[in-house]
């Protein structure tokens, strides 16, 4: 396997694994809390290294989940003593802890492998010559073993607790209730998006883990409301822009992580505009549809109101229309020419009368 | 002591003294109006989103003139905060997503930016990617001229407008019903954020930027009720962790002013949340028994 | 103007539409409130009785219709109409006390840029005094509790002088005291000759406390003297059958 087919593989999976643990992160409106663990992986890193003596994959990784977990306790402990709201919480406990970091790796460990660039950015391109060796057997690269275990992981994750997740997301008390532990849930969940961040971060560094963890499920969520569907839009949108993400740099020679994130940001923004029902091209022309629908109903209703009164001659003209609803002149020119086109009034004389349709949409309408 | 001397005759402390504490100042005043409108993290997400503006600005003028970068961190925060604003308002997806995709996003963007301009191999660029952690050192008069400049526009409309700001941030519907034009004091407001995030951009660095706004407020909210000392006290706590912070970081060789400003502001918020005569854990139990006395049942 | 002029409505709402997400809230709602009088606005959840205030108020954008106040546009006087908004709208534990909250009523008044002075902190004293809380002047507002925090909006309002007030649901989660408080000032508003228009969600204390009933569900099914409209009919007609209770 060539190298960059090895590097491309390790983007793929970071998106998929993100993706995955991504969903339900999104889904319970939590995605900051992603980037606060994310920052957090670093001092965790640290105190795995200071107390195993040295680099240590396995003691790291523990650290880093350790510490994430301790950013989400920190941040809940802050929110519930109520002296802090919960945002204020978040942007106070993970910048201390990442600072903390960041000091013992400047003062004491400035020449050592912990290096806070990889720690923002990642490594990617040196994924391959990370490789993991077992019982003298070079199996390729580490970060695309780890990456890959935590993508399985996850998904059995997601698999294996899959209604407890759903129904602790949408309804906590239910859950509760039927005795699914939604807090044993809730501390599982930001463990596996410790763990999945420290694993991620070796190839896109922490920030851009974030971007691959949030990203394409909110991109999904606008493409779908189902569950099942929105998961797997998540991993096709995660896997293919760490790929497209890292093609791209590779071919304008620029950093792995900054483009699959600039890649992500790129498929959000086209989703955003082109999504069949939420997109916004779509709500645009819904809203003039609906408009034209709802001024039209307006209108019939309102000489169905007035028709056989004495008003009748006055209310049913064009200028009263302006006048008494408010609308300007074009709307109500256009909106009389729109009902007068779908049969729904007759206009002589510049007075409206209702036909049968009309009437009917009228009686319709005001029985809703 | 020679060191309070050497912070008025040495170039470099005078200048990271009086950077640190105008940035400390702005951030804290303008701060307390961000925590309160739960626009803390916002301030994150616009500080993350002004690294490709940075870098466009120098790739474009060529310049690393303080103004033209803070120029184009600016405009990069404003579109940041442009696009928030509209995912917000055009999705159903909550604020917190959005702030995570802007954040994650344009960050990225900046980091291409970065590598690109690191390719140029310009001897001139070194230092772009001190915006990340901030580095006090490097601080010039000219840049301190520049903050105090922006940062003094900034103070003067929340002095000029604070009772406007404060009945804005408290409850915005009675505001719509005084005559109040909210919507368009709501972006003043929240762009006078950007201006906060702009200046402190090469001090305490992009990824920090948070705390710097948060903190101050946070730690002052602890020790009053009335919204003006809040402002004042966010002011002096965030000020007085700014120096202590940057000192440290130019006596000490090899600590980031970031980190070091926000272990300071960490320290801060932790004694104030303990000890703060308003909500200091430390008086509960005797507020507890003052409130029982005096209430009738 | 002619001979002897029909007093003039104090709120006069003609086809007023409001849409959100294009499903009507409001639809086609005609409603007249006389000067002088006490009003209560009525209606199951969802009936759009606080968008209907907040319309009138220029807080929300309607789809369609008119509303005067006092004859004019809003927008024209802000002087002339207090409000007083629910208490869930607002985080209490923002840094502010009682007298401060009340001193907002006067910022209208005191226009751009202009700092509050004693002057306007003794209107403010006197205004917490009418609603029995000057006691809780420097009070924090989140030690305060639910009926106090009410007073202290009220007060805000009466700080205001407006010829017309609206208020959403008042009396909610209020204690009893309190209850009976809000109920002598609202009379006593009236007694001024000022207008009071109220969303209420008791139905039983709406013949005792109101003159007048708006009977309101996303259309206005009726509105006028409370003896006149508040009736087992009328009720049935709102609420489709979801009352509990039917007044004789």
């Amino acid at each position: 396997m060539s190298t960059s087919t090895q590097v491309a593989l390790v983007a793929i999976t970071a998106g998929v694994s993100c993706a995955l643990v991504g969903v339900f992160l999104v889904l319970r409106r939590m995605a900051m809390m992603a980037d606060a663990i994310s920052h957090s992986v670093l001092p965790g890193l640290v105190a795995g290294y200071v107390l195993a003596k040295g680099p240590n994959v396995l003691v790291g990784f523990l650290g880093a989940t350790a510490a994430g977990l301790a950013t989400v306790v920190l941040v809940e402990l802050l929110t519930k003593s109520r002296r802090v709201k919960e945002d204020a919480a978040i942007g106070l406990v993970f910048p201390v802890l990442f600072s903390i970091g960041v000091l013992v790796v400047s003062k004491y460990y400035a020449n050592v492998h912990i290096d806070t660039d990889a720690v923002l950015y990642g490594e990617i391109a040196f994924a391959p010559f990370d490789t993991l060796t077992v019982a003298g057997m070079d199996l390729g690269p580490q970060s695309l073993w780890v990456l890959g275990v935590l993508a399985l992981l996850n998904a059995a994750f997601l698999f294996l607790f899959y209604k407890e997740l759903k129904l602790s997301t949408f309804d906590a008390g239910l859950a509760t209730t039927l005795g699914f532990l939604p807090t044993l849930i809730h501390y599982l969940l930001m463990g596996m998006v410790a763990v999945t961040t420290v694993g991620a971060f070796s190839a896109v560094g922490a920030i851009l883990a974030v971007a691959l963890i949030i990203v394409p499920p909110v991109t999904a969520s606008l493409m779908t409301d189902r569950l099942p569907a929105l998961i797997a839009f998540s991993i096709l949108i995660g896997g293919s822009c760490g790929l497209g993400g890292y093609l791209l740099s590779v071919y304008w020679d620029v950093s792995p992580a900054g483009m699959i994130a600039t890649t992500l940001g790129g498929v959000f923004t086209a989703v955003l505009f082109a999504a069949p029902t939420k997109g916004l091209a779509a709500q645009a022309l819904r809203r003039r549809r609906q408009r034209s629908q709802f001024s039209t109903e307006m209108l019939v209703v309102h000489l169905a109101a007035h028709e056989h009164t004495p008003d009748q001659d006055r209310e049913c003209t064009l200028l009263h229309l302006e006048q008494e609803l408010g609308w300007t002149q074009e709307k109500a020119i256009w909106t009389v020419k729109r009902a007068v086109q779908s049969g729904m009034i007759n206009f002589r004389d510049g007075a409206m009368t209702l036909t049968p349709k009309g009437s009917e949409l009228a009686r319709v309408s005001v029985a809703r | 002591m020679s060191l309070v001397r050497d912070l008025f005759t040495d170039y470099t402390l005078r200048n990271v003294a009086l950077g640190s504490v105008v940035l400390g100042i702005v951030s804290g005043v303008l701060g307390c109006f961000a925590v309160l409108r739960r626009q803390g993290l916002m301030g994150d997400a616009l500080a993350h989103a002004a690294l490709p503006g940075v870098c466009l600005a120098y790739m474009i003028t060529g310049s690393k003139s303080s103004l033209t970068l803070i120029i184009g961190a600016g405009i990069a925060g404003w579109i940041g905060m442009l696009a928030i604003l509209a995912i917000g308002r055009r999705t159903k997806i909550d604020q917190g997503s959005a702030l995570g995709i802007v954040l994650t996003v344009f960050f990225g963007l900046g980091v291409v930016l970065l590598t690109v301009i690191q390719k140029g191999n310009d001897p001139n660029q070194a230092g772009l990617d001190k915006f990340l952690f901030g580095q006090a050192a490097a601080l010039t008069a000219e840049h301190v001229t520049t903050m105090s400049t922006i940062g003094g526009i900034g103070l003067l409309f929340v002095a000029l407008l604070f009772k406007e700001f404060k009945v804005l941030s408290f409850d915005p519907e009675f505001a719509g019903t005084i005559g109040l034009p909210v919507a368009s004091l709501g972006k003043l407001l929240t762009g006078l954020l950007v201006l906060a995030i702009v200046i402190g951009l090469n001090t305490v660095g992009v990824i920090l930027m948070s705390a710097m706004l948060i903190a101050p407020a946070s730690a002052a909210r602890q020790w009053t009720h009335s919204l003006g000392r809040m402002v004042l006290y966010s002011a002096v706590i965030g000020s007085a962790s700014g120096l202590t912070g940057a000192i440290w970081s130019v006596l000490v060789p090899g600590i980031p002013t970031g980190p070091a400003i926000v272990i300071c502001l960490g320290i801060a918020v932790a004694v104030s949340l303990i000890l703060g005569s308003a909500q200091g854990l430390a008086w509960q139990s005797r507020r507890r028994k003052a409130r029982r006395l005096e209430d009738p049942a | 103007m002619s001979q002897e002029p029909v007093a003039m409505p104090a709120v006069f709402v003609r086809d007023l539409t409001v849409a959100y997400d294009e499903k009507p809230v409001l639809w086609d709602v005609d409603l007249d409130i006389p000067s002088g009088t006490l009003t209560a606005i009525v209606g199951p959840n969802g009936a759009g009785k606080s968008t209907l205030i907040k319309s009138i108020l220029g807080l929300v954008h309607a789809a369609a219709g008119t509303v005067r106040i006092f004859g004019e546009p809003h927008g024209r006087d802000h002087k002339v109409v207090g409000y007083v908004p629910q208490r869930g709208s607002v985080d209490w534990d923002f840094p502010t006390d009682a007298l401060d909250v009340v001193t907002m009523g006067l910022y209208g008044e005191l226009g751009w840029i202009r700092r509050p002075g004693r002057k306007e902190r003794n209107r403010a004293l006197e205004c917490l005094d009418q609603v029995g809380m000057a006691d809780f002047a420097r009070r924090q507002i989140s030690q305060l509790s639910g009926g106090q925090q009410q007073r202290v909006f009220l007060a805000r309002a009466l700080a205001q002088d407006a010829r017309l007030y609206f208020m959403d649901e008042p009396f909610a989660g209020v204690d009893a005291t309190t209850e009976v408080a809000i109920v002598d000032i609202l009379k006593s508003l009236r007694s001024q000759g000022k207008t009071v228009v109220v969303v209420h969600h008791d139905l039983e204390t709406v013949p005792t406390y109101f003159d007048r009933v708006a009977l309101l569900n996303v259309r206005l099914m009726a509105s006028g003297p409370v003896s006149d409209v508040f009736t087992p009919e009328h009720l049935q007609k709102t609420y489709g059958g979801k009352i509990a209770f039917l007044k004789s």
